[in-house]
């Protein structure tokens, strides 16, 4: 168990290095004390860019498992519960009503609208019968896909189509020191989580045996759907939608280490931040020196991921 | 004790449980039978405030339902639902661990512990116990839910159909327990049960319910009666005595019925 810990906490580091090593300009690590132009390029540019990378991949993967428990469902994600499309709907809205606002400002008022939308989620499938299980993850789709379509079409009214571009579709070349810093409040959000951790294992029980041990269900369910709301707005924000980790990762983490989250959580953390620095590292490799957003890699990979999981898991949610 | 004071309770327009009032002793098994639909299940989760109450009042060791905390009242008040999720990939030894959460909030002690290995102990449960619930059988799953419920270590538990899945032994085993923790502790148990017999040979107190209301209450010997069980179910039921104690039988009930259903049923379903 230790050892495998250690193991993958290698694996991270690793990837964290390779990502600082990787990109259009040729630098070494070893020479950054040496040289200033090469310091310069890793504080400003390969630093920020790799620690947004890790921290956005963390806290989605967690804010993935905090939506399956509350929803009792291990085929939804953020990205698929209407969440990331209501922080866009959010931040489209202060764009265009005060487009001068500052960007804590805008963070809020995605915040709020994520919330309201995964909240809308919650209720929409509270009222679906239990045992169907893929009604849930469906009614996500829809709810999601009707809102992307409602930001994209007021986005066209408003000729701002390349916002939402940028937005819809999570990519990290953008990323520079003083531009990403509002990730590090998405892990913090994530890390809160951990706290919660046994009243989220224990909500994924059912209400009733979540008030039987007494727990106030409505509050751990606010606990969660703040953090969930918190961390897609503010990756939305910063660096755009990133599609299926938050899905794929909880899902992977559960079948080997199980749903006790004070122990499935860091791991479920530190998984994120790996692939997801994986699948940027592929994106800034595949056509370099060109490169591919990284919610392209995603796309495709996840969505792999995704039918092997749903292939092996047929029976139950 | 627990106290139901003139409860009603509906769904929409239907009216589930009508005109209940209700004392249950204190340090007693008290067994709880009924028909299906009998509204068994929701007065027992209304006793343990699963269901908001609609009008009436419900107070346990004199703490007011609609009045306490609901963390005071997961130290005094444990439930057993009639259906559980095995949706949550826990091992067996987590699970029964979340039973001591009233107890410790998040930080368990050495006590808490021992409490849970106790738990796993008693329900035979130490060969599975770093097992996840969805690699069990149905029984074994029912048993690390009642593990659960009784690391919860409360002065009351509610068990909606404890006996579920179980074998014979185990049935056996749990109702011996549970009877022999209401002896040697002082602690009471409510459990919804539908094998008569087992509410004959164990609990102190019997409650009927059939309709939403309470048709009987009482010593089982008082309950247990040939007239009521076969109002109360709608069936012919024969009851005779075993040590002092009521004894329904079964076979006698099923070779009227298979008299009058013969030459429709398959030769078979005559003989068992
Ligand atoms: N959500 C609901 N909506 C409508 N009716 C309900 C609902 N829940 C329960 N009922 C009805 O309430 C009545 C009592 O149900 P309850 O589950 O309490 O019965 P029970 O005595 O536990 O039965 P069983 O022995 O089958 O478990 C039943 O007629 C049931 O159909
Ligand atoms: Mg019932």
């Amino acid at each position: 168990m230790r050892f495998a810990a250690g193991l993958g906490l290698a694996a991270l580091l690793a990837l964290m290095l390779v990502s600082l090593g990787v990109g259009a300009a040729e630098i070494s690590v070893r020479q950054a004390r040496s040289d200033a132009w090469t310091m310069l390029v890793l504080m400003e540019s390969r630093l920020p860019r790799t620690l947004a990378v890790a921290l956005a991949g963390a806290a989605l993967a967690v804010s993935g498992t905090l939506i399956q428990s509350l929803v009792r469902n291990r085929f939804v994600g953020p990205d698929t519960t209407g969440t990331s499309e209501s922080a866009a709907l959010g931040l489209l809205a202060v764009t265009i009503l005060a487009p001068a606002s500052p960007i804590w400002v805008k963070m809020v008022a995605a915040s709020f609208a994520a919330m309201a939308g995964t909240a809308l989620f919650i209720v929409v499938i509270r009222r679906l019968p239990r045992r169907e299980v893929m009604l849930v993850p469906i009614a996500g789709l829809v709810l999601s896909g009707v809102l992307g379509s409602i930001v994209t079409w007021i986005a066209w009214q408003a000729d701002l189509l390349q916002y939402v571009g940028v937005w819809m579709s999570g990519e990290f070349s953008g990323v520079t020191a003083g531009r990403y810093e509002l990730l590090w409040v998405a892990g913090l959000a994530a890390g809160l989580a951990w706290v919660g951790a046994d009243r989220f294992a224990i909500l994924s029980l059912g209400d009733g045996v979540a008030t039987g041990l007494g727990l106030s269900t409505a509050s751990v369910m606010r606990f969660g759907l703040v953090v969930v709301a918190v961390v897609s707005a503010l990756v939305v924000t910063t660096v755009g939608m990133v599609p299926f980790l938050g899905l794929v990762v909880p899902n992977i983490v559960a079948r080997v280490m199980g749903d006790n989250l004070r122990a499935s959580l860091p791991v479920v953390a530190a998984s994120g931040a790996g692939l997801l620095l994986a699948c940027d590292i592929i994106g800034r490799l595949l056509i370099a020196p060109y490169e591919m957003p990284v919610s392209v890699i995603l796309g495709v990979l996840g969505a792999l991921i995704f039918l092997v999981l749903l292939y092996r898991r047929p029976a139950h949610a | 004790m627990i106290e139901i004071h003139d409860l009603h309770y509906r769904v929409g327009a239907a009216p589930i449980l009508s005109d209940i009032s209700l004392s249950l002793p204190e340090g007693s098994l008290t067994a709880l039978i009924g028909p299906n639909g009998a509204g068994k299940s929701t007065l027992l989760r209304l006793m343990a405030r699963l269901e908001p109450l609609q009008s009436g009042r419900i107070t346990v060791e004199g703490l007011d339902l609609a009045t306490t905390p609901t963390d005071a009242m997961a130290r005094t008040l444990a439930i057993m639902g009639q259906q559980n999720s095995v949706a949550s990939r826990l091992r067996v030894r987590e699970l029964v661990g979340f039973g001591r959460w009233p107890h410790h909030q998040g930080r368990p002690r050495a006590a808490d512990r021992e409490a849970v290995e106790a738990a796993i102990d008693a329900f035979g449960l130490q060969p599975f116990a770093g097992r996840f619930l969805d690699e069990l059988s149905g029984g074994q799953v029912q048993r690390a839910f009642l593990a659960m419920t009784f690391a919860q270590d409360t002065a009351w538990m509610l068990l909606d159909e404890p006996l579920n899945n179980l074998d014979v032994a185990h049935a056996r085993a749990l109702m011996a327990r549970l009877a022999q923790l209401v002896q040697d502790t002082g602690r009471s148990v409510v459990a919804v049960v539908h094998e008569v017999n087992y509410a004959a040979a164990w609990a102190d107190h019997v409650v009927a319910m059939k309709h939403g209301r309470i048709v009987a209450q009482g010593a089982a010997e008082a309950v247990l009666t040939e007239d009521l069980l076969s109002d109360l179910y709608d069936t012919p039921v024969e009851v005779s005595r075993h040590d002092g104690r009521p004894l329904v039988l079964h076979h006698h009930s099923h070779s009227r019925i298979a008299d009058l259903s013969r030459g429709r049923l398959p030769d078979r379903a005559r003989l068992s």
